[in-house]
């Protein structure tokens, strides 16, 4: 056991895309000694797929935005489930935290005035994501991997130690995090994958930027490292997660070959003209229009058309519309006999703008489809259909401080809750792991500077024994099986549309399935060497195994919360209750883990600030909110 | 629609190993990665494999695929003859940590070495720049990373001893994006001769010729830079003007 290594740490941020990496720079920042820990190499976390952009107000592109259109707009996409605080204070600080990557040394595209050019997306009033052609998610975490660089190099000039306040763990996973005897967080455990050595982090801080979930469904835009970790992470300590039953699936996943089905084809092709259109060359989305958006978005395509040159007397045509009303439209397509050869929808660029534009504005896009489905998108429509792509749920966070419940835990990103509501919109991603990451770095770093901590070696003991047991297991299944499995079920049965017998039957096989992860059994490879203080180097079965714990308990979370919420709303679409309720709303579906089940409970929210409700129509607020929440003088 | 196909992977670690034969099955669409991943989940599931994003975004999935470095999830199956045998090596130029996975911190360490961007007095969103001129540098941040071209460069392939001399291109194109930056305000251009190996460049473009990414590595990076280093220090009006004192040299930035 004390073989085992100890680093000392004042803040430890595991997860290293951009919430983690904006989570790390901050503490850093701050003058705390920093760890980043990072499932794969430094540089390559799921943020690099980010593709159209980074919503923020900066008014480049249209004057008339500000934070206050932002802010609504977000609330809308949310269905007002949001945490309005933290929508608020996204909007707010978003233009300040993209202004801070250019002067990092990040290069977006321009307007013709020099400043940073704005695109429109799904959701957004204004032209809005700061962006690099579709490729901006890698500009963000190239622009942050860089700056830590600097900060590395400031430390080098003094202390003659790149590593000396900020070191990356990089290709290390965190399994436990640890707690003392008075309950706070007193670090993390691990293995570093290229010796399979486990490692103990000692800090009194910890902040969670572990991202989503995305790996617990068979069709997904997200990449390996989206096991839900640090959502599981977060309910084995004792914190709890809220709005679990919020997935978006995003309405445009390539859909053939069968190997990428899932790989994401970005927004910014509808931002930029692309039109949806199905089997009979229709653009059905016109018969998709929701009541709550009805004012907002053209009932013909010849409006829709004169939006892109005119959007003050226009309105926005409706592939724009919020991510969830796309993909139940495309789904009811598809289920009506409309469909694509491969089960999508088509999606057209090329009869919209010339070839030279196309490749222009989405090069990757064009390269994707060239090498992956041999299609050249720039002469012929791509085929799409929705894939899962995002969770809104997460750990239930205080806005300000992105402070868990649990006193040292700190979450931001897609890994906490709140900020999106039932849906989130394209573009608010960026800019959130940005806000609350830097929020979450401060609110880290300030709670280290008054908390020393040491890490009982109970915990070390537990958390080795939990790491070991895939390997020690004689016989057991195959973790790449349950892992199809489990995919497979959540597909099926807590996909986009979800239904209350089929709700029980997943829960029902997830139970079973709980059963077979805790039994799989992995070998070592022949020669590798596993001691007390290590497990098998670098071998992917084994971190399988160990990630299906986390897969496992958060299928659960999502399962359990999307049988309780009887209502469709955003990112939760019940078939059997297609109706969004105003008393619902209200609510917050909140989960925690108890003798390592998940249990539910509803929690009301706190009602909007005054000065923000009085930002919408009255109109509006009635089609989201019940009688008694509206605001008191206009109540008649 | 499926067949078999024959692989042959390397499997070891640092110390030894060697190319195992595979029979696997593979189907339409699918990549090089997703035969990989399929022995995984059946026959090797220890077998160490680096990848992320599967869509060619993260530059992770790095090896050579019949001798050529490729990214395995942008190396279709349908390349390949059905009756060919398809062999999967590790980066040679990166020691093997285990099977395909390869020890790359050279790359970070390199990258460590240069020299921040630096923006000078200008306050954050008072940044003006034109497109124009901004397309430069971009070319050079659509790398992803994914060191191939390192892994191909002749100058430290099979040179170990030129490594720690040599940045290789994906870092000399850094050192070009920043110096092609319309807001950097440093200078470096000795440095990227001096301590970044600029001059062990001789233009193969091998470089270019692997990247995923499709960046003119060698013609947008490596050459301007080439002119602008002689610009600095070999320019003779430059050097006789410094040398009575009518031009002045601006300073020159250190590395890292």
């Amino acid at each position: 056991m004390t073989d085992i290594e100890r680093l000392r740490y004042d803040v430890v941020v595991i997860g290293a895309g951009g919430a983690g990496l904006r989570a790390a720079i901050e503490a850093r920042l701050q003058g705390k000694k920093t760890a980043i820990i990072s499932k794969s190499l430094f540089g390559k976390a799921h943020t690099v797929m980010a593709e159209g952009g980074a919503a923020a107000a900066m008014g480049n592109a249209n004057p008339n935005d500000n934070w206050q259109v932002h802010f609504r707009d977000t609330m809308r996409g949310g269905k007002f489930l949001n945490s309005w605080r933290m929508a608020e204070l996204h909007a707010k600080e978003a233009p300040d935290r993209i202004w801070e990557l250019e002067a990092w040394g990040a290069l977006f595209d321009r307007t013709k005035d020099g400043k940073i050019s704005q695109r429109n997306f799904g959701g957004h009033e204004y032209p809005r994501l700061a962006h690099v052609g579709d490729r901006t998610g890698l500009e963000l975490i190239r622009t942050c991997q860089q700056k830590i660089v600097a900060l590395q190099q400031e430390d080098h000039a003094e202390f003659g130690d790149y590593d000396a306040r900020l070191k990356v763990f990089a290709e290390t996973t965190i399994t436990r995090l640890l707690k003392d005897e008075q309950g706070r967080i007193c670090g993390a455990f691990g293995y570093i994958r290229e010796t399979g050595k486990f490692v103990v982090f000692e800090a009194p801080a910890v902040v969670l930027a572990t991202g989503g979930i995305g790996k617990s469904f068979k069709v997904t835009s997200n990449s390996w490292e989206y096991t839900g970790d640090g959502h599981a992470l977060a309910l084995l300590a004792g914190a709890s997660l809220i709005n679990m039953e919020f997935v978006q699936f995003h309405p445009t996943g390539m859909v053939w070959p069968p190997s990428v089905k899932g790989i994401l084809v970005t927004e910014s092709v509808r931002g930029d003209g692309g039109v949806l259109k199905n089997s009979d060359g229709k653009r059905f989305m016109f018969d998709y229009i929701p009541d709550v958006f009805k004012d907002k978005y053209a009932t013909s395509e010849e409006e829709a058309d004169r939006w892109y040159d005119d959007p003050d007397n226009n309105r926005r045509p409706p592939e724009l519309l919020p991510r969830d009303e796309v993909a139940r439209a495309i789904n009811s397509e598809v289920k009506a006999g409309r469909g694509s050869p491969h089960g999508g929808v088509f999606l057209d660029i090329a009869s919209r703008l010339k070839p030279e534009q196309i490749i222009k504005r989405l090069p990757s896009m064009h390269h994707q489809f060239k090498e992956l489905a041999d299609v050249d998108i720039t002469a012929e429509p791509m085929e799409v259909g929705p894939t899962c792509h995002y969770v809104m749920g997460g750990v239930e966070v205080d806005p300000d401080t992105a402070a868990a419940s649990v006193p040292g835990l700190f979450a931001a990103g897609e890994v906490s809750g709140g900020m999106h509501g039932s849906n989130r919109l394209g573009g608010n991603s960026l800019s959130d792991l940005l806000v609350f990451g830097r929020r979450a770095g401060l609110g880290a770093a300030e709670y280290a500077s008054a908390t020393t901590v040491s890490v009982p070696d109970a915990e070390v003991e537990a958390a080795v024994a939990e790491a070991m047991e895939p390997y020690q297991r004689d016989t057991g299944e195959n973790p790449y099986a349950v892992h199809q499995e489990l995919q497979q079920t959540m597909n099926d049965l807590v996909g986009i549309i979800r239904r209350e017998d089929e709700l029980e039957q997943a829960i029902e096989a997830l139970g079973k399935l709980r059963d077979r992860v805790g039994n799989v059994a992995v070998a070592p490879s022949a020669g590798a060497t596993v001691t007390e203080d290590r497990g098998p180097a670098y071998h992917p079965g084994w971190h399988l195994a160990l990630d299906l714990r986390n897969m496992m308990i958060v299928s659960e979370c999502v399962a359990r919360a999307a049988l309780e919420r009887q209502e469709s709303r955003g990112g939760h679409t019940r078939d059997d209750y297609p109706k969004m309720s105003a008393d619902w709303r209200k609510i917050n579906l909140v989960c925690s883990l108890r003798d390592g089940v998940v249990e539910l409970k509803r929690q009301e929210m706190s009602p909007m600030r005054e000065d923000l409700l009085s930002l919408f129509e009255l109109d509006e607020l009635k089609k989201y909110l019940t009688e008694g929440e509206l605001p008191a003088e206009e109540k008649n | 629609m499926g067949y078999k196909a024959k692989f042959r992977v390397w499997r070891g670690d640092a110390g030894e190993g060697e190319l195992k034969d595979y029979t696997v099955e593979v189907n339409e669409g699918e990549v090089v990665l997703d035969v990989i991943h399929r022995l995984q989940a059946t026959e090797a599931p220890d077998l160490a494999v680096r990848w992320n994003c599967k869509a060619g975004k993260c530059g992770s999935c790095s090896a050579e695929i019949n001798g050529r470095p490729r990214l395995m999830c942008m190396t279709r199956m349908s390349t390949f003859a059905e009756d060919e045998t398809v062999t999967v090596t590790p980066m040679r130029t990166f020691p093997v940590i285990r099977d395909l996975v390869t020890d790359v911190s050279y790359n970070y360490e390199k990258a460590r070495e240069i020299p921040a961007f630096d923006g000078g007095d200008v306050k954050p969103g008072e940044f003006r720049m034109q497109q124009v001129d901004v397309e430069r540098s971009q070319e050079f941040r659509k790398c992803i990373e994914c060191f191939l071209c390192n892994n191909t460069c002749h100058v430290i392939r099979d040179h170990e001893e030129n490594k720690e001399h040599f940045s290789g291109p994906r870092f000399l194109m850094r050192v070009a994006e920043l110096e092609m930056h319309p807001a950097d305000v440093q200078d470096r251009r000795q440095i990227a001769q001096d301590d970044f190996g600029l001059g062990y460049c001789n233009i193969t473009k091998c470089c270019t010729e692997v990247c995923p990414e499709h960046i003119k590595i060698t013609d947008n990076a490596l050459i301007p830079m080439k002119e602008r280093v002689v610009g600095r220090r070999y320019d003779p009006l430059v050097w006789l003007g410094s040398k009575i004192g009518v031009v002045k040299r601006g300073k020159s930035t250190p590395k890292a």
